[in-house]
């Protein structure tokens, strides 16, 4: 048996393969599929302050592998969250994280105020990196000094793990990396999807109804690896590693560049079962090279 | 109901004629039980240009030989490429997803069945299920021309089968909403699928004439069972999936 635990921050995950926000509902419209308690952790949808209708439709486009959303972070609210969504979840045996993103600051502040005191939640991502809202949301998370003011402001108030999740469309992104360390993260998480963008020709309309949205899967693999490998060195909290994994390949890829856990993310949507694919191709991988623990392959990369 | 993803093995595939195919699919266990209206997501390949499943419409359930329908228009590179699947192929489908059409208590209720195009897809295996509950409906199936037109003897087991076409190849000539059948019957309900602007002309005539109507959206999805939230359209209660809380609507959820 190889040892699949990893310690994140202040608490440890059964095994490194997590499902990312956006991309997995609440875990429960993936019950049919797999047995959710096998995966080591799953950050459920971006909750807001307030209810918040999303984006106009069309949404999403279909690129060369990959897609692009704009979904605008639709969720129903954090009361909305607390009351309705956090009971029929609560007990699932796995780690539950809350995806939050806000508008300003006290957004942040008093949504992870109120998730703080949820006892099945050991930890929040904090997103500063969506690129589908007009106002927060990446704004927080492209400057230094803003992503410093919303972690500091957030670290006060939360007392659990705080995992602080980073946007690629920056030039510097150990920079900003180190900044929202030096602010109390726990743990950071990349990437967010990259701004892109497609056009219908034929009609000369963008696709999308905000013409911009964020670009996910294989396409943005290599961004999201080269990015964990430079954060990774620059930072010393745990990283975890997200960016187009569609199998225990790619996964290891990131663990190698220096991700303690990673997070599967439009693959979902392809293979609702790709999550234990790609924990069960971990543990061959482990048994094939003879190691005993998985943290024997995270930054393991000859470089 | 339980989602299920399974490997169906193509039995046949049928080209009706350049734009549209049957593909019969068959399984090695026994195929779950799929309700009217709802559909299954389709895995092309592999491939970067064709990264995400199609949504397909379920054409017809054949329990007795195991087969599922399923009746697709080439619209672009993924239903291009399903369109050359050969016998003994493998598809991945998750199935099956989203909710369905309504089936009256009544026996006797009359219910007019309109679809357009493909739109007709979902409607064959509606037809199938409330001739089952012993209710015989009639069919309202457009098309822009008579090869648009498909399946009309599949049709006729279940019901009585109107037709319109644009260009006057085949039935009466103009748009399903303009066939004299729906000046001389009166409907308790009214199910549709096809191009949306036919659907709000159906959806319009349904209001005016004070029935029932569902619809069958057809957004574009990413995931099919509600995880993406790509899909959704505006209703009374705001934006909603497609794909978990259709495809089929009460026109008045949708604010038509």
């Amino acid at each position: 048996m190889v040892d699949l635990k990893v310690k994140l921050g202040r608490m440890e995950l059964k095994n490194p393969v997590m499902t990312a926000s956006g991309t997995f509902g609440y875990g429960t419209e993936y019950q049919d599929f797999i047995d959710l308690s096998r995966i080591g952790g799953i950050v459920v949808k971006g909750t807001t302050l307030r209810d918040r209708q999303g984006n106009a439709y069309p949404r999403m486009a279909e690129t060369p592998s990959g897609m692009l959303n704009a979904v605008g972070l639709q969720n129903k609210g954090v009361e909305y969250f607390i009351k309705n969504i956090y009971p029929e979840i609560k007990d699932f045996q796995t780690e539950i994280f809350v995806n939050v993103s806000g508008s300003t600051i006290e957004d942040y502040i008093t949504t992870s105020e109120m998730l703080n005191d949820l006892d099945k939640i050991p930890g929040i991502e904090l997103n500063i990196s969506c690129p589908n809202v007009k106002e927060g949301g990446m704004a927080f998370g492209t400057s230094c000094l803003s992503a410093t003011q919303v972690v500091k402001a957030v670290r006060k108030v939360y007392k659990k793990e705080l995992m602080v999740k980073l946007s690629p469309n920056v030039t510097d992104i150990a920079e900003i990396a180190m900044a929202v360390e030096a602010e109390g993260a726990d743990s950071i998480s990349l990437i967010n999807t990259l701004l892109g963008m497609a056009i219908n020709a034929e009609k000369r309309i963008p696709i999308l109804s905000t013409v911009t949205g964020g670009l996910s899967g294989p396409a943005v693999k290599p961004v999201a690896l080269r990015m964990v490998w430079q954060v990774a060195k620059a930072v010393k909290v745990p990283v975890v590693g997200m960016g187009g994994i569609m199998n225990a390949t790619d996964a290891i890829e990131f663990l190698l560049a220096g991700a303690t856990a990673i997070q599967i993310g439009t693959a979902n949507f392809i293979d609702p079962t790709v999550s234990i694919k790609v924990l069960e191709g971990i543990e061959d991988y482990l048994v094939r090279h003879k190691l005993n623990s998985v943290n024997d392959i995270i930054g393991a990369l000859n470089c | 109901m339980k989602k299920q993803m399974l490997d169906l093995i193509v039995n046949e595939n049928k080209q009706l004629n350049d734009q549209y195919f049957l593909l019969i699919l068959g399984a090695d266990e026994k195929l779950p039980e799929m309700l009217p209206g709802q559909f299954v997501e389709v895995r092309v390949d592999n491939s970067a240009e064709t990264f995400l499943r199609r949504p397909i419409s379920i054409n017809y359930v054949d329990y007795q030989q195991n087969e599922l329908w399923l009746l697709i228009q080439i619209v672009g590179e993924g239903t291009r490429k399903l369109s050359t699947c050969k016998k003994g192929d493998i598809l991945n489908l998750l199935l099956p997803l989203g909710n369905s059409f309504t089936i009256p208590e009544n026996a006797d209720a009359k219910l007019l069945l309109v679809g357009g195009g493909v739109g007709i897809a979902p409607l064959l295996y509606l037809g199938s299920k409330l001739k089952e509950k012993g209710i015989t409906c009639d069919f309202l199936l457009g098309g822009r021309s008579m090869e648009n037109l498909l399946q009309l003897d599949d049709f006729a087991a279940y019901g009585n089968v109107y037709t319109t076409t644009e260009d006057a190849t085949y039935g009466e000539k103009g748009f399903v909403t303009n066939h004299s059948i729906l000046t001389k019957n009166k409907y308790d309900l009214i199910y549709s699928c096809g191009p949306t602007p036919m659907m709000k002309a159906v959806a319009a005539y349904a209001q005016t004439t004070n029935t029932v109507c569902e619809v069958s959206l057809e957004n574009t999805m990413a995931c099919g069972f509600g995880a993406c939230l790509c899909c959704v359209t505006d209703s009374t209660e705001g934006h909603v999936c497609v794909c978990t809380e259709g495809p089929v609507f009460n026109i008045l959820k949708l604010k038509w």
